[in-house]
Parts: C-alpha cells; structure tokens; sequence
C-alpha cells in the first residue's frame, strides 16, 4: 500500500506585525509545517509502522525553505519526499485551488497512491479546499474532516470514517478507495521527531521537480482569482482592560465579578 | 446581469441556520449584479425545507428528492446540473463541515474558480470576496475575474432571512450517477456527552492553548473551584487529550451563553467564538492585546496568565497549586 500525504508549510504571524503591500511583512512571519499536516503525518506513518510493504511519500509545493518542513515529515517516519517548485511557481503570489489541485494531480498520476491523506486546512490562508478538489480531478472517492479512521479497513479496499460535524455530532461514513481524507487536528497525537529519526531523515530521498518535470504548463498557475488588498479588520471592541500590575488586575476583576453577584467570597 | 443559485443544508431532519444565512447573503449579491436569486435544497424532506426557505427575497426554490441525508456525491451532482440549467453565475455554498464536503468538488467539475470562507461579498466592475488570513489577523480582499465563480460562506456572518416569500417552489430530478456514488454514510454519533453539561453552567472558566502544558491545567482547576465555577476549554486542550471532549467550547464541540465566560489564553479563533459569543459577560485573560477575543470580550486583562491566575484564586480564598 501507499501513502501519499500532502504537506504545507505555512506562515505564521506574530502577534505585533505590520502589513507591507499584499501581505504581512515578512519580517513578522514564522514558517512551520502546517498544524493539520501534522496529524496527517502521523496518521500516514502509524499506518506504515503497523503494516508490511506500506510506503509513505509526502508531497509539498513550496522554495527550499520548506525544506526543513519536509525533512521535519521525514523525520517523523516519511518514506521519501517530493517537493514541487521552480521559477514559474515561484513568480506566482497565489496558487489558487485548481493550480494546486493540478499539480498535485500530475503527483497523484505519478505515485498512483491507495489514498491521500491531505490537512483539514492550512492555517495562512485557511482555503480548506485542496484535498476535495484534488479528489475530484484524479477521480478518487474522498471524505472532508475526518477524526477517526478505523485502519484496519484500509486493506478491504475501504476507508472507515468518522467525519467531525458541527456541534459535537460525527458522521460514520465509509468510503472506497482509492480516496483522499483530509484529516482534523485530534485524530491522533503527534510525535515528536526523535533524534534517530532526525538523523536518518538525511539521508532520505527528497526529490525536487518542476512543473516540467510534471508534464504541467506554465500556465497552470495562471488564476483568476486575484489578492487585491490586505487590511487590519476594523475591532468593534468597546472591552474595558483592567491595569496595574497581576495582583491589582485580579482585584478588578474579582470586584466585577462579585458586583454581578455570579460569585460568593 | 447574473443570478445566484445559494443551496441549502440540512441534517437529520432540521433545516441548518446558515440556509437563511445564504439567503441574506445571495439577496444582497443578486441585487447587486441585477440577477434572481435561486435556492436548491436537495434530500430530507426537499418540499418541507422548501416551505421553510421561502423567505423574503427568494425567486425561485428548487427541490431535488434524492436521499436523506447528505451525501456529497449526490450534491455534486445535483447541483452541477442545476447551475447549468439555470445559466447561474454564483454559487453560494456554506462553509459548513458539510459544505467544504463537496463545494471544492462542484467547482472542479463546473471548471470555475473557487473562493472560501466569505465574510463579505461585494460585485461592482466584478465579485470581490473578504475574507481572512492568518488566524483573523488580517482581512484580504480578493477579485474574482470570472464569468461563473463558486463562493463559500463563513456561518453567522449574515442575518437570517426573515419575512414570507413568494417564491416558485419546483422540483428538479437531476440525473445521478449511482456508479459514482461511492460513499455510504452509516450512521450518526453524538459524542462529548458524560458528567459535565458546561452548557448548563452559570460561569465558565475555558482555558486555551496559553496554558502551554498539561501539568497547568491543574492551575486553572484551582481557579474554578475557588469561584465554584465550571471548566471549559478551546480545541487544542481536547485535541491534546488534557481536557475530555465534553468540555470543549465551539463549533465542533458545545454552545454556550453563561453569565459569566473567563477566556484564559483563548485567543478567540472564529470556531471557538461560534461557540461562546452569546455570553452575558465576556472576559479575556491573554497576553495579546489585539487577539481575536479583545473584539468580543467586555473585559480584559492583558497581561501572563501565570501571574494573574494565582493572583485571582488568591482573591477569592483558594490555594495556587
């Protein structure tokens, strides 16, 4: 069996930052692997570790910055690792849904996969999209949000799921492979990368190709969905702060909470 | 001039409240590019919801007696169909669990780009989408230069619809592939019951991601028995396994409206505030003056909890472990 899982690397905000043109200045973005990703990982490399013959290949389009995302997804227990990028990738501001979804179609097509495992969302842009979106253009089966997956299952040509719906209801669903699950943060519990797994992740295959090497065209990453402008949102905070140091903050707010009668003492 | 096809969502037999949502929403949308505004609701009792969605601003209504429930196969092909009938050129979906099931999907199909999670839809020379980036740090505001464009709507955002509609209630038979129906829902589970209904409790104690580690948890424990208070918390700590599923606040977990909810290391990410807003009193204890909680909470302290939570269980006679 294989597993193929998609991997972001994503950017992340400090909580004091300022806004240079289209995005946040860069000076004020951390990189790391994707929250979501990160139980996709898990999940994939659980699978690898309690079956025989199972092969788990990450996928990524990003610089070589993420390469230290994707080395970190080796670490943990990856196979080998493809990474999707060159100068016309790199030229573009926004991948939208359907360039994403075609380039790692052309992966799909490549690695022929029993199933994909994708994050819920990545947690820059929050799109939320590209798992569905892939599955409908490789012509998989797919279940969105997923929280449990009986693994077992997956050898019966199935995927046993649980889709976490809104308030606290979960859907079982089944679903035929070949599919793509895109994964909820809970699933499972994330290793940490041991330094063994650190080690070995060096000397794991990482191999770096370009829209050319797909079989793609340039113009895959051509969209007509356009980023127009990027603003702090408008608070309608009218929030009373109590000052002064911990112990006078406390008092405040013990004497608010006692004015509303909601407390004794 | 261009119309809207908005398509509702349903479960187990009750219709969901962002249906009207999308009727507010697709209205204001129709009005502005000078079209109708079509509603589909497909599966369930399609003739009763339709009842039900006939609301103030709908043109038509278009029932699609296929199913119970959801099933995101069938909808993907429903409403490819039905959109092609109508020669629609927005398609307003929610930004549901359920919706991101199959809105992807749709747009795949239908070749249209693709524009999620809407807090704000304006058409002038052509659509232009808010939205949110980076944990709702920032908004960003994306045109769209397409003839045809499949949009998701974040929940709550809009007013439901209210008022009596005049709409024209049809039913619509689309052709439905049963080969490629290839998933089966078997069954509901509610989950996160147990010995705590926090949706019962008068204050709240909810602790977040701030709390750093599982041991601390004990910290804010200590607070809630100090104030005889309840304890709650956001995703992470029950994703994490510290806290049990039926203590997590939000849109996956429970709704809550206490007297009092002291958000403690919250920052306040748009799920967990699906889930708390409606309560009387809002604090928020967190070191980020500008985190998402500050735009809803009607007191705060800015400053570590570890320091102000000892502090506060000092107040009201309790021990700091």
């Amino acid at each position: 069996m294989k597993i193929l899982v998609t991997v972001k690397e994503v950017a992340e905000a400090e909580d004091e930052f300022e806004i240079d043109g289209l995005d946040i200045d860069d000076r004020y973005l951390e990189y790391d692997l994707n929250e979501w990703d990160d139980y996709a990982i898990e999940e994939a490399v659980q699978i690898g570790e309690d079956g025989d013959d199972v092969e788990v290949v990450s996928v990524t389009i990003g610089p070589e910055r993420a390469e230290e995302t994707v080395r970190m997804g080796l670490a943990k227990g990856v196979d080998r690792a493809i990474r999707v990028w060159d100068d016309t990738i790199a030229g573009t501001d926004d991948l939208d849904v359907a360039a994403k979804a075609e380039i790692l179609a052309s992966v799909v097509e490549a690695e022929d996969p029993d199933v994909v495992f994708s994050g819920v969302q990545a947690n820059d842009d929050t799109f939320g999209a590209t798992g569905v979106a892939l599955a409908e253009r490789v012509g998989f089966e797919w279940a969105a949000v997923v929280n449990h997956l009986d693994q077992g299952s997956l050898s019966e040509g199935t995927a046993s799921v649980r889709r976490e719906l809104e308030g606290g209801v979960e859907e079982l669903t089944d679903v035929e492979l070949p599919a793509v699950l895109t994964i909820q943060t809970g699933i499972n519990e994330p290793r940490y990368a041991s330094l063994r797994g650190i080690r070995q992740a060096q000397s794991k295959p990482l191999d770096v190709q370009g829209l050319e090497d797909l079989g793609l065209d340039a113009d895959v990453v051509e969209s007509p969905v356009e980023r127009t402008a990027v603003f702090e949102p408008e608070t309608e905070s009218d929030v009373v702060t109590f000052d002064g140091d911990a112990n006078e903050e406390a008092a405040q707010l013990a004497e608010m909470l006692r004015d509303k009668g909601v407390v004794e003492g | 001039m261009s119309d809207v096809l908005a398509v509702a969502e349903h479960r187990r037999g009750d219709l969901r409240d962002v249906s009207l949502e999308l009727i507010t929403a697709g209205r204001d949308l129709a009005d502005a590019q000078g079209g109708d505004l079509h509603l589909a609701v497909i599966g369930g009792d399609a003739e009763g919801f339709a009842g039900e969605l006939n609301r103030e601003g709908v043109d038509a209504i278009h029932a699609v007696d296929d199913g119970n429930e959801f099933n995101h196969d069938v909808y993907v092909q429903a409403v490819e169909q039905l959109f092609d009938e109508i020669g629609a050129g927005t398609l307003l979906l929610p930004n549901s669990v359920n919706g991101l099931d199959y809105a992807p999907a749709v747009a795949e199909r239908l070749d249209v780009p693709l524009v999620t999670d809407a807090i704000d839809l304006a058409h002038e020379d052509g659509l232009s989408v808010t939205r949110e980036m980076y944990a709702s740090k920032v908004a960003t505001t994306v045109d769209v230069d397409a003839a045809e464009v499949v949009v998701t709507v974040r929940p709550a955002e809009w007013p439901k619809a209210e008022g009596e509609g005049s709409a024209d209630v049809r039913s619509f038979d689309p052709e439905i592939d049963e080969s490629t129906v290839r998933s089966t829902v078997k069954g509901f589970e509610e989950v996160g019951g147990g010995d705590v209904d926090i949706s019962e409790a008068d204050v709240l104690i909810s602790v977040g991601r701030g709390i750093e580690e599982e041991e601390n948890i004990e910290l804010v424990e200590a607070l809630a028995d100090a104030l005889d208070a309840t304890l709650s918390s956001s995703r992470p700590i029950v994703d994490a396994g510290w806290l049990p599923k039926n203590r997590q606040v939000g849109q996956s977990g429970k709704v809550v409206t206490p007297e009092v909810y002291i958000a403690i290391g919250i920052s306040g990410a748009v799920q967990h505030v699906a889930g708390m807003k409606g309560s009387e009193t809002i604090v928020a204890i967190n070191t980020d003056s500008n985190a998402p909680i500050m735009d809803i909470a009607d007191y705060a302290i800015v400053d570590d909890l570890f320091d102000v939570v000892p502090e506060l269980i000092e107040e009201f006679g309790g021990e700091p472990p």
